[in-house]
């Protein structure tokens, strides 16, 4: 029996009433590595967020294995590159969870943060305020502050988008690394080549999963098409979504985990089905 | 070396008042210099600015009921200060409108009561008290409220720090590890207007935003680090205060506006000589490494 680190139960995630992640049913198995993969619009980075806690579900929840740490790295960073801060400064705060607010930051700490930049090919980069870092550079930064963070779970929303093809590879080593050292990681992606030579699995979502498992598998061209054929739009005047209606949708067969679908969900806005 | 004693020494070691004075607005500017900073940082530099507005009817309200009285006045202040921070402050973390827009809607109902009240029973040359405060009037009460606003702001500083900054840089990642990011911008906001409120007896409500802003935004031209930004802050409040003293004293001149137009001496002295002003980028840049 492997142990779950993330179980989605019946999870509708979404805006203003309509659903982006609509009764998502599943688990992520720990130390898996997981490449989510869809079009725009289909609820991967809104699947991050619900999982990080940033974006409240609508309907049923996200449960954490206990003691399960998140290092989140959004796709829309509010980062705000005109701060007077240095790298080691925007780096440090990934001992945050160790240190917390108060905790005073030891040598130790110190010589942490120096290594993390080295493992993302930063070294020596300490002292240069963040504004005058290339967009790779920047990326390969926030890396170095996920190393720092030490989570179980690891979440990157397009970690690729912009950056060239050797920070590419770099960084496909550090999610390697994390990968070997049994973290759960799960990394929206857009380029499927590079999903089929280094992600083990693949979750595909069209606002529902459309295929979770092994990756040859779940982006087989069948599977690719009907992905494609997803309606991204919100019609304004769909039809409320009723308890059952969706009961046949989940089509995954995935993990060694029981979950009955027992839709009881009690909608308080209520979303609508797409 | 007389002349000296006489320019710079006498004023100060002759007058109670002036040793009152120096001494309060040296104060003031160890505590609002430092926020100034990370208002301007947040880019809430104009809401500063806004909040000093906001607290008009809270002082004006005090002064109807208890006359020119600090105490009540104060309070006064404080509380529409802090109605109006964290009005603005929860309807822009909580619905779709930005802080500027909340901030604008919230100070100017506040500034339309506080003139209404003040037009109900004072007259013009009250409110002007009100507007433009005198710092050499600062009575012990005075300076003991404006000691305890630069305790209690030092020490929130001191503590909040880390989250503060975090807040600032990267407030999606602070929401991703810890439940601080809404808790320190409302104390944040608290701070602004307990330090604005400190300085309107000393300087006026229009006015003690000045020290509040002018220093932050001439060390901005001077350093790449938030903490040697605010030492280097704090320095030119503590310099405009002096200067801004001497001016007053020597030329007979308001006291408020010397203080202010000092600091605004520095700001642009800065933009100009700043080692990330006007002239080091356009004269001296123009030599490069080679890598």
């Amino acid at each position: 029996m492997t142990q779950t680190c993330l179980t989605f139960r019946d999870l509708t995630l979404g805006y203003n009433s309509h659903p982006a992640i609509h009764h998502l049913d599943g688990a992520i198995r720990k130390g898996s590595l997981t490449a989510v993969v869809g079009a725009n619009g289909s609820g991967k980075s809104t699947l991050m967020k619900g999982i990080v806690g940033v974006l409240k579900p609508m309907a049923g929840e996200v449960v954490r294995a206990p003691g399960v740490r998140a290092a989140y790295l959004p796709q829309q960073s509010e980062l705000d590159r005109s701060f007077p801060a240095r790298v080691v400064d925007l780096v440090s705060l990934g001992l945050w969870p160790k240190r917390g607010m108060l905790g005073r930051y030891t040598s130790e700490d110190r010589a942490a943060v120096s290594q993390a930049l080295m493992a993302v090919g930063l070294g020596g980069f300490e002292k240069r305020p963040i504004d005058t870092l290339s967009g790779g550079q920047l990326q390969r930064t926030l890396f170095a502050r996920v190393l720092l963070q030490d989570a179980d779970l690891i979440l990157l929303d397009e970690p690729f988008n912009a950056v060239d093809a050797k920070t590419v590879g770099d960084l496909i080593a550090l999610i390697k690394r994390w990968h070997g050292e049994e973290r759960t990681i799960m990394v929206v992606v857009h380029d499927l080549d590079l999903v089929r030579q280094n992600f083990p699995e693949t979750l595909l979502l069209a606002r529902q999963p459309i295929a979770w498992g092994e990756t040859r598998e779940t982006l087989k061209p069948e599977n690719l098409l009907r992905a494609r054929r997803f309606h991204e739009a919100w019609e304004e005047n769909a039809p409320w979504c009723e308890p059952d209606e969706h009961a046949h949708g989940h089509d995954h067969d995935h993990h060694d985990h029981t979950h009955g679908h027992d839709h009881d969900h009690h909608h308080g806005a209520g979303p609508r089905a797409a | 070396m007389d002349w000296i004693y006489g320019l710079f020494i006498a004023p100060f070691a002759d007058f109670g008042f002036m040793q009152r004075a120096l001494f309060g607005s040296l104060m003031l500017s160890l505590g609002a210099c430092p926020i100034g900073v990370f208002l301007m940082l947040r880019r809430m530099s104009l809401s500063g600015d806004a909040m000093a507005h906001a607290i008009l009817p809270g002082a004006a309200a005090g002064f109807l009921f208890y006359g020119l009285e600090i105490l009540p006045m104060t309070i006064g202040g404080l509380i529409a200060g802090i109605i109006v921070a964290l009005g603005a402050g929860a309807v822009s973390r909580f619905t779709i409108q930005r802080e500027d827009a909340s901030m604008a809607a919230f100070y100017l109902i506040s500034l339309a009561i506080g003139v209404l009240m003040v037009s109900i029973r004072g007259s013009s040359v009250d409110l002007m008290h009100v507007l433009f405060g005198t710092v050499l009037a600062l009575n012990n009460e005075a300076l003991a409220l404006i000691g305890g606003i630069v305790a209690v702001t030092l020490v929130s500083l001191a503590i909040f720090w880390r989250a503060l900054v975090a807040e600032c840089l990267d407030p999606l990642f602070l929401r991703s590890v810890s439940r601080m990011g809404s808790p320190v911008h409302f104390i944040f906001l608290g701070l602004v207007v307990l330090n604005l409120v400190g300085g309107f007896q000393a300087l006026g409500t229009l006015l003690s935003v000045g020290l509040m802003m002018l220093p932050a935004a001439a060390a901005r031209f001077w350093t790449v680090r938030v903490e040697p930004m605010c030492v280097l802050a704090v320095l030119i409040g503590f310099a405009s205060c002096i200067a801004g003293l001497l001016l007053s004293y020597h030329a007979s001149l308001p006291s408020g506006p010397a203080i202010i137009l000092s600091a605004g001496v520095v700001y642009f002295a800065s933009i100009l000589f700043g080692t990330r002003g006007i002239l080091r980028a356009r004269i001296i840049h123009h030599r490069h490494r080679t890598a």
